[in-house]
């Protein structure tokens, strides 16, 4: 049996806070999957490569394969489970769903939750910014294009809303 | 019988642009891919993998491991007796190697314990003797005598097979020609790299019977690999292919570690799960061949190919894998993109001590094409001839037969190549723009499902289930499998605009083997065709049902019968109507309990020679794509800057996953034309001297990242099929054939220097350049195709030339048919 020493670990997850034991070797992303059954985080390659296992630590987007859970105490972490607002989709799901944003569907999450941190950082990227931000996710089906297209149209999608909101409250 | 006109007019559904079924599933993350699987009391396996690339085993020792802390079984090849394989001409893989190795990679034992740690810990605890034999690294290699070949069913030393045959006499074809090319090609192998790393889950009930859950791209040849590998009646097993988080050819095969799970939770009554590492998919492969290639073509002064003759060389690998029909598929195909009066080819696969190569995107063709694109390009840039104009000269007329023999139906390929000229402005780029930018053009077609079963057999391909109950609620069954290209969406669209409800009304049920009908799986670009004609047949025999039923009580003639918008009505009179759900309770009490089947085949192939099963296709797609380049002189980097492509689909199910998937396989082209390749290394002689892969892991295989992804413009034309469902032919594959030779065709265009082979990296554009600076001629790529002993040529005579599709040998009635044969040809082709 492996030997490795189990450790209280803190995490908010998805605005949830987790109270969990896990063993001191494992990632983030092994305990996000196995220890708390999060399986939509998906792994291409466990060893940093390819951006499948992407979510968020503090608002900024991980590779979960690379991190120890450890290095996560207390850590804010936002997986693709909780990018929905309950049953309102994020509008980048919405625009990946409506653009062909999504083939196979593996690399989907950890490209959704790259964009989720692109868009808050910079609301209305280029195409040149969401390559840049959006490199280390790859995708074996789309050929990025409607990716891109996607990351786009939720990008307008987002502010028309806040702008919308603004009209009203003004 | 019902209404049953069906037009772009009236469709409801097909050919809209529309949110595919299971997309909300897959960005909320809730789509359960095989590794997503996690059942109570489930432990964990790992394979131990030959560290030599080519020994026998001499023993293997597992008690230490067996003794493990946590392990609950070890299994070796003593445990798996019976060799399984996916052709049934080789039969030759074993799920554990029981006397020998053959690659790095190979498996030799597995552990199953309680976690994949403490098997991973046990795996270094197996004590494996082995006595090295000598490695074949090369094709070179293969060809040679050896003392030890990898399979003792080579034809001879590690020749797999060769293969020849000749339609119509060639040598005098290209003796009358104008002008004969020749020239030779390299295409190295490269991988398939789906971002899923394969899966497998196993459990067993009490009764004994056994469920696989997988990622794999073909449950029914998985099915059929379980039960002969382990010797049960396969009544007794389940297969269930998982969504595949994308399969691109790399998951067809049946897998070892998918029938060593399924025995281990055999053994010991519990679950089982395997996942591999993505260096062990590296190492699974089963990817392109690395294929070596000489053309030789006769072209008559109008740029008419008189003949043409194809020799190819593949690279193998370890194993057979689908090898003998990727053989053939490096040349039964190259008559379908442009006439070929004649044709004569040879092929041989060779066994080296390196990953199985298998099937492919495209499987076979890109290789062939890549050298027919590039020789076209030579061909009309020495005739002067644009080469727009050369291709659009050689398209064969539609519902035509090839000179071997293959049907051909519907054919957009003179459309597809006057849209991307035209969209890419190509009159006024081609040898036009400055030194170091250049565009280039290229074409290819693909099957729309192979026609011919991977066993001998005269059931359908697919099989379609429909039932329907009082609730409304529709639910369609069918064995195909959603690798991403989105088979789910159209089997339920397909039924949803034939009973005229919507998509949310009809649940699909899919790659089943317990629940579904029979279909052959996700490979040959052949679900969309075969699948789909099979639930279009059983939607209709449901509506017809329906039909009768509600004509009889609305008294309405049934052929006023419609379906649309949830309703069923008097076409003449739609105010006459009732809910689909009226409708349905009105059929279940005319006709009891509601289920309608439909299946498909493929129609009977006109080619009567042996082997000519591997080609025919209800119908074929064509692509024709324009790329525009910039060569870097001092870097000889190649940045592909936009790719046109237009592709010829009969119709457009849903235009947005149609884009997709052309899109999808222009980013693999690029990727294949520019970097991607699978190569093998010696690791230095203090270590092992082993023959390892060079690349296995995602950092190392290149492939493009978003930062490389070229713009693409793409261009749907559609031309309904007869044989398609609502006309619809494959998209899959088709797109990617064109890209590798369109950007070699448009980096000559930019710089003047050919690279005859893919892929085209830096330093062979660069060392191009040198040979071009230097006064050389300017072209990197093989010297000369290898020697090898052909067989005796099948002869078949082209139709044209009075075949009837039957092999012979007969050298007087090949040589009583010339002389009034070449000017039939001639005929034939002033006719086009």
């Amino acid at each position: 049996m492996s030997g490795s020493k189990k450790v209280q670990l803190h995490l908010n997850v998805n605005n949830e806070d987790m109270h969990v034991l896990v063993e001191s070797s494992k990632t983030l992303l092994e305990v996000l999957r196995e220890d708390l059954t999060l399986t939509g985080t998906k792994h291409g390659c466990e060893l940093g490569e390819c951006g499948a296992c992407t979510v968020l630590k503090d608002g900024k987007p991980v590779l979960s394969c690379l991190l120890l859970a450890l290095e996560c105490e207390d850590a804010q972490i936002e997986t693709i489970e909780g990018l929905a607002d309950k049953d309102q989709l994020h509008p980048l799901q919405l625009a990946f769903a409506q653009h062909g944003g999504l083939q196979c569907g593996y690399c989907t999450p950890g490209m959704l939750m790259t964009a989720k941190a692109l868009l808050e950082n910079e609301a209305r990227p280029t195409r040149a910014q969401i390559r840049e931000a959006l490199s280390g996710n790859l995708c074996r089906c789309t050929g990025y294009q409607q990716v891109i297209e996607s990351v786009e149209e939720a990008a307008i999608t987002i502010e028309e809303t806040e702008n919308s909101a603004a009209g009203v409250k003004s | 019988m019902s209404h049953r006109e069906y037009s772009s007019d009236t469709f409801r559904i097909i050919g809209k642009p529309r949110v595919r079924i299971d997309a909300l599933s897959k960005v909320t993350g809730q789509t359960l891919f095989a590794d997503d699987i996690s059942l109570p009391r489930m432990l964990h396996c790992k394979l131990l993998r030959s560290s030599l690339p080519h020994a026998l085993i001499e023993t293997v020792d597992v008690s230490r491991a067996s003794a493990h802390p946590g392990v609950q079984l070890v299994l070796t090849g003593e445990d798996f007796p019976v060799e399984y394989g996916i052709l049934p001409v080789s039969q030759d893989e074993r799920p554990l190697c029981r006397d020998k190795v053959r690659f790095v990679g190979d498996p030799v034992a597995a552990v199953i314990a309680c976690d994949e740690q403490t098997a991973c810990e046990a795996l270094s605890l197996i004590d494996v003797s082995y006595q090295p034999l000598p490695t074949i690294a090369t094709v070179a290699e293969a060809l040679q005598a050896t003392e030890a070949p990898l399979q003792n069913y080579a034809e001879e030393h590690n020749i797999h097979r060769r293969l020849a045959y000749s339609f119509g006499d060639v040598d005098e074809a290209l003796a009358q020609a104008d002008h004969v090319f020749e020239d030779t090609f390299l295409y190295e192998g490269n991988t398939h790299m789906a971002m899923e790393q394969h899966a497998s889950v196993a459990a067993t009930d009490p009764d004994g019977r056994v469920t696989l859950w997988s990622s794999t791209q073909c449950p029914h040849y998985v099915h059929r690999a379980l039960a002969k590998a382990l010797e049960m009646p396969a009544a007794h097993i389940r297969v269930i292919a998982c969504p595949n988080g994308g399969g691109f050819g790399g998951k067809t095969d049946p897998f070892n570690h998918e029938i060593v799970v399924t025995k281990a939770s055999m053994l010991l009554g519990r679950p089982v799960k395997i996942c591999l590492t993505r260096q062990e998919v590296f190492y699974c492969h089963r990817g392109r061949h690395q294929v070596t290639m000489k053309f030789r073509t006769g072209v008559n002064n109008d740029g008419k190919l008189t003949g043409m003759h194809l020799q190819t060389l593949l690279d193998g690998g370890a194993y057979g894998s689908y090898g003998i029909a990727s053989t053939f598929y490096t040349t039964a195909l190259q008559p379908v993109t442009y006439q070929l009066p004649r044709y004569s080819w040879e092929a041989c696969r060779v066994f080296t001590n390196k990953p199985p190569s298998g099937p492919k995107r495209g499987h076979g063709t890109p290789q062939p094409r890549f050298g027919q694109e590039v020789q076209l390009d030579k061909i009309a840039e020495k005739l002067q001839i644009d080469p727009a104009k050369l291709r659009l000269g050689m398209i064969a007329p539609a519902n035509s037969l090839t000179c071997n023999f293959l049907k051909v139906g519907t054919i957009g390929l003179a459309e597809c190549i006057d849209r991307v000229v035209s969209r890419s402005g190509w009159k006024d780029k081609h040898k036009k723009l400055p030194r170091g930018r250049g565009v280039g053009l290229a074409c290819g077609a693909y099957m729309s499902g192979a026609g011919t079963a991977i066993y001998w057999n005269k059931m359908p391909h697919s099989g379609v289930q429909i039932k329907l109950d009082r609730s409304g609620a529709v639910t369609v069954y069918c064995g195909a499998t959603d690798v991403g290209q989105g088979s789910d969406d159209v089997l339920v669209s397909l039924v949803t605009e034939v009973l005229g409800i919507e998509t949310i009304d009809v649940k699909c049920v899919t790659g089943d083997t317990d629940l579904t009908p029979v279909d052959l799986g996700s490979y040959s670009s052949r679900v969309t065709l075969m699948m789909g004609n099979a639930a279009i047949e059983a939607a209709e025999r449901a509506r017809d049902l329906i039909a009768s039923a509600v004509a009889e009580k609305l008294e309405i003639a049934v052929d006023h019968i419609g379906f649309a918008e949830r309703l069923v009505f008097d076409v003449e009179d739609p105010n006459r109507n009732m809910t689909f759900q009226q409708a349905v309770i009105c059929a279940e009490e005319k006709h009891g309990t509601m289920a309608t089947t439909g299946s498909y085949a493929p129609p009977k192939s006109a080619a009567r020679f042996p082997g000519g099963g591997v080609g025919p296709s209800p119908t074929y797609s064509y692509t024709a794509a324009v790329a525009e380049v910039e060569v870097d002189e001092a870097s000889g980097v190649v940045e592909v800057t936009r790719i046109y492509i237009a592709h010829d689909i009969g119709r457009s199910l849903n235009p947005v996953q149609v884009e997709g998937q052309v899109i999808g396989g222009v980013y693999m082209g690029v990727g294949e034309a520019l970097m991607e390749e699978s190569g093998s290394r010696r690791l230095p002689p203090k270590l092992s001297d082993a023959l390892v892969h060079d690349n296995p892991s995602m950092l190392e295989y290149k492939t493009l990242t978003m930062h490389d992804m070229p713009e693409v413009c793409v261009d749907i034309i559609e031309n309904p099929d007869p044989n398609g469902p609502f006309g619809a032919k494959e998209v899959g594959q088709g797109p990617l054939l064109p890209i590798m030779p369109a950007i070699a065709n448009a980096i000559f265009d930019a710089v003047g220097v050919r690279v005859d082979e893919v892929p085209i990296t830096p330093v062979k554009v660069l060392k191009a350049l040198e040979m071009q600076a230097a006064g050389h001629d300017a072209r990197v790529g093989p010297k000369a195709f290898p020697n090898i002993e052909w067989p005796q040529a099948m002869f078949v005579l082209p139709p044209w030339e009075g075949g009837d599709g039957k092999a012979s040998n007969r050298p007087e009635r090949k040589r009583a048919a010339k002389m009034h044969t070449m000017d039939k040809v001639k005929g034939a082709s002033e006719q086009t």
